[in-house]
């Protein structure tokens, strides 16, 4: 284990109090939380998956490079993550097989924190998967890349509006030289520890539609009370989603909301491998 | 309120309210989501300066333009291959003075002590020798190979290359993605194969899969050089034969690309019925290569990678083809009588019987071909063990009637030949399909014994050999 402490931009960075990150590569077998790494392609995502972990998953500079999912260990003020890094993908509504991987991750996988790895240069192109992101999940934190390459371009990225409109924490960061890397670390700490309160922005959508995806959500909750995110199941029922019809009906739902905490961990990588395939 | 509730209710309820949504409510949900999206990234996002020119954009409107994108990039092949033969030259020749240098030494150290004469040669003229070879032979083309290599990558060319390509592939009834696969390739043939899941169709992937063996992998790149350096370069005045040795590597890449197209053309019009699909591939930005990481990816993940797997492999290939050339049956070497065996087939081809011992021993690896040929030729005939290019070239023109017709050939059979075992169990590890990573093999192979019969066929009967 090596420890090592990244980047000091921001004065927080600095600051003796934020303690090391310690990079634990493939050491998985014992970690507190789950974090996910999702992100459209060739944003950076590989970059910050290796500065975390130390691993060296391969990085270059082309779309789609990333076609399995991998995963890595990192401890952080003395708690364990096991880190997932999901294939790049431009969003989560469609049925190819990348796509799905991650999907079925953040739904069923059950990440304690989604980070999503956006580009600084093409923001509003990211911002599409972010949104379908947090259609998913509550407990998501932005990370916007290439921040160098945003200002180098005379772009000025605003991440303070950002968060305000997303309504989760967003975080700017230059991946390869390990900028803002430590602030990202302590939020994505303070999200699932519930420090930082999320209120993710959603779709509203048409009348009908808000009474329809109400009226199906209050069904589900019945069906499996404390389920995640009754709300977006809702909808990809209601859009006819074969793979979530699926885990109805086979009864991979009951097994999550009934399941132990941590058994899906297992559950979640079996449906990542299936997704793939 | 419902007492209880089965997931079936739930399914058959969200048919039921599906109706009064409307038909286009999915596509109500992804609109307004991209206008989210534009609202809130133009609230966060403002231009400093209005730019006069984006260089970018000047950048790539030249490097995949009509007519300059395919000629640039082959001169940039060019340029990596040529800074690769050049600049290889010098330290393998060290390597190889050094390495052999150690071998003398060890030979002479268990002589002096006593050793018995089998272990010596078993150990030293046999695994060590093949060790040797294969680090003077591989290392440092390798060395200066892969960093080229990633420096391009990390640049951003790669998805130009694609780009640039797509048409071809179209034509080809395959995937555009495809050329992003092939590229890989050249790193490694399995690595290509796992990269073709970015293929989303089914059809396109399996035609990726099945022609990315046509891009010699850079356990073949070595043995391409070293034949273009020492064979067809030596045909001219040493001031071209850099240039020379270059430009036919390029050549056999670019057969390969051809066979890549030919073959998937094929393969999408027989056993892959169907048409090509669109897609859109995003050209990244470019981005400053990151030296430590460029040095890092090519050289710790990938030379030494391939290199531990090459001297994996070549230390059992030295040690079992020393025990071939060592057993005697009548008087003969086992190894000469396998060659001689196979002589009247490889002679067929345009190659010999020792060549074609030599890709059956390297199946596991082609990283060991010419060193395993090496070795059985000197096994067999007891040379001066310097390998300098030109000891090389007395060794295989001088003492074992190789022509320009045999480099010539090697190298189309090692560009077009069956893929190693690491590649074969990986085909079959995407596909899941024993039909698919046979018909893999098959499909090489017959080209590669196709190709070098018409070839030397056709040298015969024009009189060059």
């Amino acid at each position: 284990m090596n420890e090592i402490i990244i980047g000091k931009s921001s004065p927080c960075d600095g600051c003796p109090a934020n303690a090391h990150l310690a990079q634990m590569g493939l050491k998985l077998d014992n970690y507190d939380r789950v974090i996910a790494l999702a992100g459209n392609p060739n944003t950076g995502k590989s970059t910050v998956f290796n500065a975390l972990t130390g691993l060296r998953q391969h990085t270059g500079n082309w779309p789609g490079k990333t076609v399995t999912r991998a995963e890595g260990g990192y401890e952080f003020n003395g708690v364990r993550y096991k880190l997932v890094d999901l294939p790049g993908t431009y969003s989560l509504l469609s049925a190819s097989q990348d796509e799905e991987v991650a999907r079925n991750f953040i739904l069923f996988g059950q990440p304690d924190c989604t980070i999503v790895v956006t580009d600084a240069t093409a923001l509003e192109r990211n911002l599409n998967l972010v949104l379908q992101v947090l259609e998913i999940t509550d407990s998501a934190v932005v990370g916007v890349n290439l921040m160098d390459e945003a200002r180098r371009k005379g772009l000025e990225v605003d991440t303070r509006s950002l968060a305000r409109d997303l309504g989760v924490p967003v975080v700017p960061i230059v991946a390869r030289s390990g900028e803002g890397m430590q602030t990202l670390l302590t939020t994505v700490a303070d999200v699932i520890e519930g420090r930082i309160q999320t209120q993710p922005l959603r779709v509203a959508g048409t009348p009908e539609f808000q009474r329809a995806v109400l009226d199906l959500k209050a069904q589900i909750e019945a069906l499996y009370p404390g389920v995640p995110n009754a709300r977006w199941l809702a909808i990809r029922l209601l859009d006819g989603d074969a793979r979530v019809q699926q885990a109805f009906l086979s009864g991979e739902l009951a097994d999550l909301v009934s399941g132990q905490k941590r058994a899906e961990a297992l559950f979640s990588r079996k449906m990542a491998i299936e997704g793939r395939q | 309120m419902q007492a209880s509730i089965t997931p079936e209710q739930i399914l058959d309820q969200a048919e039921v309210l599906r109706p009064s949504l409307g038909s286009g409510f999915r596509d109500e949900i992804v609109q307004s989501m991209y206008a989210e999206a534009e609202r809130v990234a133009r609230r966060a996002v403002h231009t400093r300066e209005e730019r006069k020119y984006d260089l970018d954009q000047q950048i790539d409107r030249l490097i995949t333009s009509p007519i300059l994108g395919l000629p640039l990039m082959l001169l940039m092949l060019a340029v990596v291959f040529w800074l690769t033969i050049v600049g290889a030259n010098v330290p393998s020749q060290i390597l190889a003075n050094i390495l052999f240098g150690i071998e003398a030494w060890g030979v002479g150290l268990f002589n002096s002590i006593g050793m018995p004469w089998w272990i010596t040669g078993f150990l030293w003229n046999g695994v060590f020798r093949g060790l040797a070879w294969v680090v003077s032979v591989m290392l440092p083309p390798m060395a200066i190979f892969f960093p080229l290599f990633t420096i391009l990558e990390d640049l951003g060319y790669l998805p130009r290359v694609a780009f640039n390509l797509d048409w071809l592939f179209k034509k080809a009834g395959a995937h555009g993605k495809q050329s992003l696969s092939m590229a890989m390739g050249f790193g490694c043939n399995a690595a290509g194969v796992i990269s073709t899941r970015v293929i989303d169709s089914p059809r396109e992937r399996l035609i990726a899969i099945l022609t990315n063996n046509f891009v010699p992998c850079n356990g073949r790149f070595p043995t391409l050089i070293m034949l273009a350096t020492v064979f067809v370069a030596a045909s001219f005045s040493p001031a071209v034969s850099s240039l020379v040795a270059a430009g036919s590597v390029l050549a056999v890449v670019l057969i390969g690309v051809f066979f890549t197209l030919l073959v998937s053309w094929g393969l999408s019009r027989t056993l892959l019925r169907g048409e090509a699909s669109a897609f859109t591939l995003e050209l990244p930005p470019y981005r400053k290569p990151n030296v430590p990481r460029i040095l890092y990816t090519s050289l710790i993940d990938r030379t030494l990678f391939v290199l531990f797997r090459a001297i994996q492999t070549a230390a059992p290939a030295g040690a079992v083809i020393w025990i071939l050339a060592n057993i005697h049956l009548n008087g003969v070497s086992l190894a000469q009588h396998i060659a001689n065996f196979l002589n009247p087939f490889g002679l067929l081809l345009g190659l010999d019987g020792v060549i074609l011992l030599a890709y059956i021993i390297a199946i596991p690896a082609n990283e060991i071909v010419v060193p395993t040929m090496i070795m059985v030729y000197m096994g067999t005939s007891m040379m001066a063990d310097v390998p300098s290019y030109h000891d090389l070239y007395n060794l295989l023109v001088g003492m074992h009637g190789w022509t320009l017709l045999t480099a010539v050939n090697l190298m189309l059979f090692a560009l077009l030949h069956n893929p190693c075992a690491t590649t074969i169990i990986t085909i079959y590890k995407e596909t899941k399909s024993k039909k698919w990573a046979t018909i893999s093999v098959v499909i090489t192979l017959g080209l590669a014994f196709l190709v070098t019969f018409l070839t030397a066929s056709a040298a015969r009967l024009m009189g060059w050999v």
